[in-house]
C-alpha cells in the first residue's frame, strides 16, 4: 500500500481496530526502548496557576491553582542550571507570566543558556501581574511560544473562554510591534496548536502556511508553528471520558504510533522541574505523577546531568507523544 | 440492535482485499494518491470527500471525513458550507430535470 495516509487508510491498514496496549509492551514488540540521551534542555514548571480553564489542560491549571513555585525552588533551579549548563531551558506552567518572581527568575536564567524560552497563552500578558513582561522578555531576547488553538473564532474560544481569540490577536499584534516574530530581529515568536476535540492533529506544515496565511488579514506574524496531540491527562482525558470519546481516542493514537518517533522524543533530552522542585521526564509526567528514576528527587540534589542510559517513566498518555510525526 | 451498517465495519474494510487483492491494492494506492497534497491540499480534498460522503449518504465516509476535515483544521463553518454544496448540486440536479418534465408535460398537452 502506498506510504501516503489519507483518513481511510487508517481503517484498512489493520485487519481490525487493535486492542491498546501498554506503551511499553508496544515499544517493545517493536524492538524498541525508552532511554535517556544527552539532556540539553532544562524545563522548569513554575506552577499551575492560569487565568484560563482550558478543556485540554493536561494539568488542569486555572486560577484557584496554589501549586505555584517559591523563590526558595527557583534559588535551587537557578543554582542547577548554573551548575549544569543546559543549550536551552523552556519555562512553562500554568501561566508562567503569572507566578511571582518570574520576570528576575528569567533574568537570572537568561546569562546561563544560549536560549531561553518562555511559554505564554498570550493573554496573561496582559494581567497585572505580567506588567512589563512583554518589554523585559525583549530586552533579554527570551523567546516566545505561545498557545493559539485555531484561527477559527468559536473553536478558539470553546477551548479557552469567550473573547481570548480577539484578545490573543491584539496581543500577537503588540508582540510584532515589539519586533517579536519579525524577520531580522532575532525574537523568535513560535504558535503551539492542539486540536480543538477529540482528534489528532494535522501537517504541521500545512498548518503553518495557512496560519500564516490567515493571520497576515491581521498583519500578524511569527516565526514557526508546532502541531501537537493533546495528552489524554488532567481535564482533556476527563473530557474525553464524559463525553464518551476516550477509547476511541486511545485506538486513534495507538493505530497512529510511529515507532520512528521514540528517537527523537522531547523526554530523552529534557528534565523538568516541577513548582515544588522534583524532576520529572517531561511536563505530561508531572501531571501523570511519573517521577523521573525510581524516587522523586529534588532539583537541589542534583550535581549534574540526569544520567543517560536510564529508563524514562511512561504511561499511556505517551501514545500522546508517539502518534504521526510525534511530540519531538 | 442488529443494524446492516455497523461502525466496526469499518475497521474490517481491509478484508475486501483478501479474495482480490491486486485490485484492492490498485484502489488502495490509488486512494492514498488522489489523498496525498497535489494542487489542492490535503485539507481541500477532504472537504470535497465530505461534501461527497454526504451526497452518496455513505455513513463510514461521513465519519471518516468529518474527523479529517478537523484534524486538518477545517472548522464546523467551512464543513457545513461544504455539505450545503453537496444539498445545492443534489437539488439542483433534481431541480433542472424539471425542464425535461416540462417539455414532455408540453408535448402532450394541448
Amino acid at each position: 500500500m502506498s506510504s501516503a495516509s489519507p483518513a481511510i487508510r487508517r481503517h484498512v491498514s489493520s485487519e481490525t481496530v487493535e486492542p491498546v496496549q501498554p506503551f511499553d509492551g508496544n515499544l517493545a514488540r517493536h524492538g524498541l526502548s525508552l532511554v535517556r540521551g544527552k539532556t540539553r534542555t532544562l524545563q522548569v514548571n513554575v506552577g499551575y496557576l492560569c487565568d484560563l480553564i482550558c478543556r485540554h489542560c493536561h494539568i488542569e491549571a486555572g486560577p484557584g491553582r496554589r501549586e505555584v513555585m517559591t523563590r526558595e525552588t527557583m534559588d535551587d533551579v537557578v543554582a542547577y542550571a548554573s551548575r549544569v549548563r543546559f543549550k536551552t531551558i523552556d519555562i512553562t506552567g500554568g501561566a508562567p507570566e503569572l507566578a511571582p518572581g518570574i520576570q528576575a527568575f528569567l533574568a537570572r536564567l537568561s546569562p546561563l543558556t544560549r536560549k531561553l524560552i518562555l511559554r505564554t497563552n498570550l493573554v496573561a500578558l496582559r494581567e497585572e501581574a505580567a506588567s512589563g513582561l512583554m518589554q523585559s522578555c525583549r530586552e533579554m531576547g527570551v523567546a516566545l511560544v505561545a498557545s493559539f488553538p485555531s484561527i477559527n473564532t468559536s473553536q478558539a474560544d470553546a477551548l479557552r473562554g469567550k473573547g481570548f481569540w480577539g484578545k490573543s490577536i491584539e496581543i500577537l499584534q503588540d508582540l510584532n510591534r515589539l519586533g517579536y516574530g519579525c524577520p531580522g530581529s532575532g525574537l523568535t515568536l513560535d504558535l503551539v496548536v492542539n486540536p480543538a476535540g477529540a482528534f489528532l492533529p494535522g501537517h504541521q506544515e500545512q498548518a503553518e502556511k495557512r496560519f500564516k496565511q490567515h493571520l497576515e488579514r491581521y498583519d500578524i506574524v511569527f516565526n514557526n508553528l508546532y502541531n501537537f496531540a493533546n495528552a489524554p491527562l488532567g481535564r482533556y482525558r476527563t473530557w474525553l471520558e464524559q463525553s464518551g470519546n476516550l477509547d476511541h481516542y486511545f485506538k486513534t493514537l495507538f493505530e497512529r504510533f510511529n515507532p520512528s518517533t521514540v528517537e527523537g522524543l522531547m523526554c530523552r533530552s529534557l528534565i523538568s522541574v516541577s513548582w515544588d522542585g522534583a524532576l520529572y521526564d517531561c511536563d505530561f509526567n508531572i501531571a501523570a505523577g511519573l517521577p523521573h528514576g525510581a524516587a522523586k528527587v529534588h532539583v537541589s540534589s542534583m550535581t549534574g546531568y540526569p544520567e543517560e542510559g536510564v529508563g524514562i517513566a511512561t504511561g499511556d498518555h505517551c501514545y500522546a507523544c508517539t502518534a504521526g510525526a510525534g511530540f519531538t | 440492535m442488529e443494524t446492516y451498517c455497523d461502525p466496526k465495519d469499518l475497521g474490517a474494510f481491509s478484508e475486501i482485499g483478501k479474495d482480490a487483492p491486486e485490485l484492492a491494492n490498485k484502489f488502495f494506492d490509488y486512494y492514498a494518491a488522489v489523498f496525498a497534497e497535489g494542487a489542492l491540499t490535503e485539507r481541500e480534498k477532504a472537504l470535497i470527500a465530505l461534501a461527497v460522503a454526504h451526497t452518496v449518504q455513505c455513513p463510514y465516509c461521513i465519519d471518516v471525513y468529518t474527523r479529517a476535515c478537523m484534524e486538518k483544521g477545517s472548522n464546523l463553518t467551512e464543513m457545513t458550507e461544504a455539505v450545503h454544496v453537496a444539498t445545492a448540486i443534489r437539488g439542483g440536479a433534481s431541480l433542472v430535470h424539471g425542464v425535461q418534465m416540462r417539455k414532455i408535460a408540453e408535448r402532450l398537452s394541448l
